[in-house]
């Protein structure tokens, strides 16, 4: 590059020495990987990733905002709503944010039903988020978004509302304050329950306000309602009867279960103490427990009549065999089992009805360990119901190998074995469905189910049915279980409680039943636990529970009486029993 | 040559414009639809409310109170109940 034109303005000597070729190429080479540089980075951003860009320009407008979805209804069998979910607001505050005059933070703290002090003790809180109240009705929330607070902000919430209270409170348990289930039908059915929340996309402008939807991402889907197999009407028979007998009797907890015999469905499930569900503040482990499916008892002699129904079915005795139950008592190894009092000579039925310990412990010698074991196993003892309720027990039935003679012995009267209170209902439909035995369901089935198996044969639970109506009688155990109007059967339990491997002088009675004894519709087991007002036999603390259940249920139920009754006077001629509209 | 370029460009034109409207218009219905959606869901929640008030009214505790005190009813004796035969 060497200027051969004389340019009299420079005559720097160093020009004139010229530049080496190199040096503005190297100059234009770099200005040239610059800009393709650029260039090259201008196209990446605007033509082959330009996403990232674009999802950035559309976040400063578009917003993807969640729909909530509701969660499904719990309703009793007739649709009577046991359990709803409501919007409510709550109420929260960024407190750097939030700086109120005297006069808002009063009227604030007013709406909330706050104290001045306590609520600004919140809002002086480090944190950058504070709850102010929590599940605030929609009105009073309204009223606060009113006053124009700034930092002051609230959001939608659902709350559960449960209608029946404290009647219902152990069936249905409850849910957390995210509306999420937390115990009973709430928890077992909540994938069934809980909605799916949806989302949408809205153009929000600089002030946050929704000017535009734009589309709807995912619908919300709502949960599902579950209808129970629960009647509210008897639900609340069975919920006073027990109160009543509680209080009677000054127990410490009580249980109640009714079945119907023809679908399997739990009609009504009762547990004392009980708590309200809508405010749950202060709540102990005894008040939430739900005694009849998750605790297990020695059911005691309730589990007379299964010893009796294998000796028969087995034909080890017939119904007129004689058994000796004098004097009273028995050995066997080291140990004595005795009776209340002596019987003498008594037939099976006897045995059953006065509930005599000797006589069932002879016609348990009948059979093997082998034999017993798998009654106990079929009829559902050591073997969760599988209803999908939360901390089901299964109740405790060891291998017949292990067995001593004295295990058997006191088996064959309910010690030594155990079950829940809904186990022990559900084996009593062996001998009220003629031998069969149904799947329980905690929801309403409209067909009923196919049987599970066999236990017994329909002569032998038809057999015990009519030994089992006289254990109930003025003869038996509990004549206290008679309702006037129906045929009752059942049989009676007083069994010693165990605590830490030895049994105490402290009591559960209970009685399992089912009425009318002509043709069973309905199983009721009360267990009463630990009365200490004086009395403690099955039949007198648990057996009046059990008549003014079924006297309630059947009638609510529609069921024709089968029991004569004196009519003061009859309407038109009544020849053959009337058959009334059935409720199902 | 230059008349079918005014022509593709109108058509170009309109299509846009129809682009437009049929945007506009289907955000138009979009918003009534969530509007009515939201509308649904109002009453469902006030069904949910009305249901909950019916079912405290009628709870069964409450309906035996007023039927036992305030109305002075009681639970028919067995002997007293007749029996009425429907005929079919």
């Amino acid at each position: 590059m060497k200027n051969r034109r004389s340019v009299t303005f420079n005559h720097n000597p160093l020009l004139e020495k010229g530049l080496p070729v190199w040096r503005p190429r190297l100059v234009l080479l770099g200005l040239l990987a610059c800009s393709l540089t650029l260039v090259g980075r201008a196209a990446w951003l605007q033509g082959f990733n330009n996403e990232f860009l674009q999802a950035e320009g559309k976040s400063r407008y578009s917003r993807v905002i969640p729909v909530p979805a509701t969660r499904g209804r719990i309703t009793d069998r007739n649709g009577d709503v046991l359990a709803v979910s409501t919007p409510v607001r709550s109420i929260w505050a960024i407190p750097s944010d939030a700086r109120l005059s005297p006069a808002d933070t009063r009227s604030l703290a007013t709406l909330l039903e706050m104290d001045v002090p306590e609520l600004n003790r919140r809002l002086d809180s480090e944190r950058d988020f504070v709850y102010l109240k929590r599940q605030l009705a929609p009105e009073v929330a309204r009223r606060i978004a009113d006053l124009k607070l700034p930092g002051v902000h609230e959001h939608e919430e659902y709350r559960r509302y449960y209608p029946g209270g404290e009647v219902t409170a152990h069936m249905l348990g409850f849910t957390g304050v995210d509306d999420r289930g937390q115990e009973g039908i709430e928890l077992a059915f909540d994938a069934q329950l809980k909605g799916m929340s949806g989302s949408r996309r809205v153009i929000r402008d600089r002030r946050g306000q929704i000017i535009e939807d734009v589309e709807s991402i995912r619908p919300p889907r709502d949960g599902e309602n579950v209808v129970l197999a629960m009647d509210a009407k008897i639900q609340f028979l069975a919920y006073s009867a027990l109160r009543h007998a509680m209080q009677t009797h000054k127990a410490k907890a009580g249980g109640v279960v009714v079945l119907d015999v023809r679908t399997g469905e739990v009609l009504a499930l009762v547990n004392a103490p009980t708590f309200n569900p809508n405010n749950r503040s202060g709540l102990s482990g005894a008040q939430l427990r739900n005694r009849v499916l998750t605790d297990v008892f020695e059911p005691g002699s309730t589990m007379k009549p299964f010893i009796g129904a294998l000796a028969l079915e087995q034909r080890k005795v017939a119904l007129d065999t004689i058994i000796d139950t004098d004097p009273g008592r028995m050995t066997i190894g080291r140990a004595t089992i005795s009776d209340v009092r002596r019987h003498g000579p008594l037939t099976v039925g006897g045995v059953i009805q006065k509930s005599s310990n000797v006589g069932t412990v002879k016609l348990a010698m009948h059979f093997t360990p082998d034999e017993m074991w798998q009654m106990f196993d079929e009829l559902g003892f050591g073997t969760p119901l599988n209803l999908g309720f939360p901390g089901e027990a299964s109740g405790r039935l060891r291998p017949a190998r292990s067995w001593r003679p004295i295990e058997q012995a006191t088996m064959a009267y309910g010690h030594g074995v155990s079950g829940s209170l809904i186990q022990m209902a559900r084996a009593y439909l062996a001998f009220a469905r003629d031998g069969e035995l149904l799947p329980l369901s905690l929801t309403r089935v409209d067909a009923p189910p196919a049987p599970v198996r066999r236990v017994f044969s329909t002569e032998t639970a038809r057999q015990m049915r009519q030994i089992l109506e006289h254990a109930a009688g003025p003869e038996g155990t509990a004549p206290k279980a008679q309702v006037t109007g129906f045929r009752v059967a059942g049989k009676t339990g007083t069994a010693h409680k165990l605590e830490g491997g030895r049994y105490t002088d402290r009591y559960i009675s209970s009685f399992v039943g089912f009425a009318p004894a002509s043709n069973p519709r309905i199983i009721v087991a009360v267990m009463i636990d630990e009365p200490t007002a004086g009395q403690h036999f099955g039949g007198a603390v648990a057996a009046p529970v059990f008549a003014r259940i079924v006297e309630g249920t059947l009638r609510s139920m529609g069921v024709v009486p089968d029991a004569p009754v004196a009519p003061l006077h009859v309407a038109g001629k009544v020849e053959k029993p009337p058959v009334p509209k059935e409720r199902m | 040559m230059i008349r079918v370029d005014a022509f593709l460009i109108s058509i170009a034109v309109a299509s846009a414009l129809g682009v437009v409207a049929s945007q506009h218009q289907a955000r138009q219905i979009f918003s009534e639809l969530e509007r009515e959606q939201a509308r649904a869901r109002e009453l469902e929640v006030e069904w949910g409310q009305l249901q909950l008030e019916q079912s405290t009214w009628a709870a069964l505790a409450r309906v035996e109170l007023i039927a036992r005190e305030r109305l002075g009813l009681q639970e028919p004796q067995p002997g007293r109940i007749v029996i009425v035969e429907v005929p079919r």
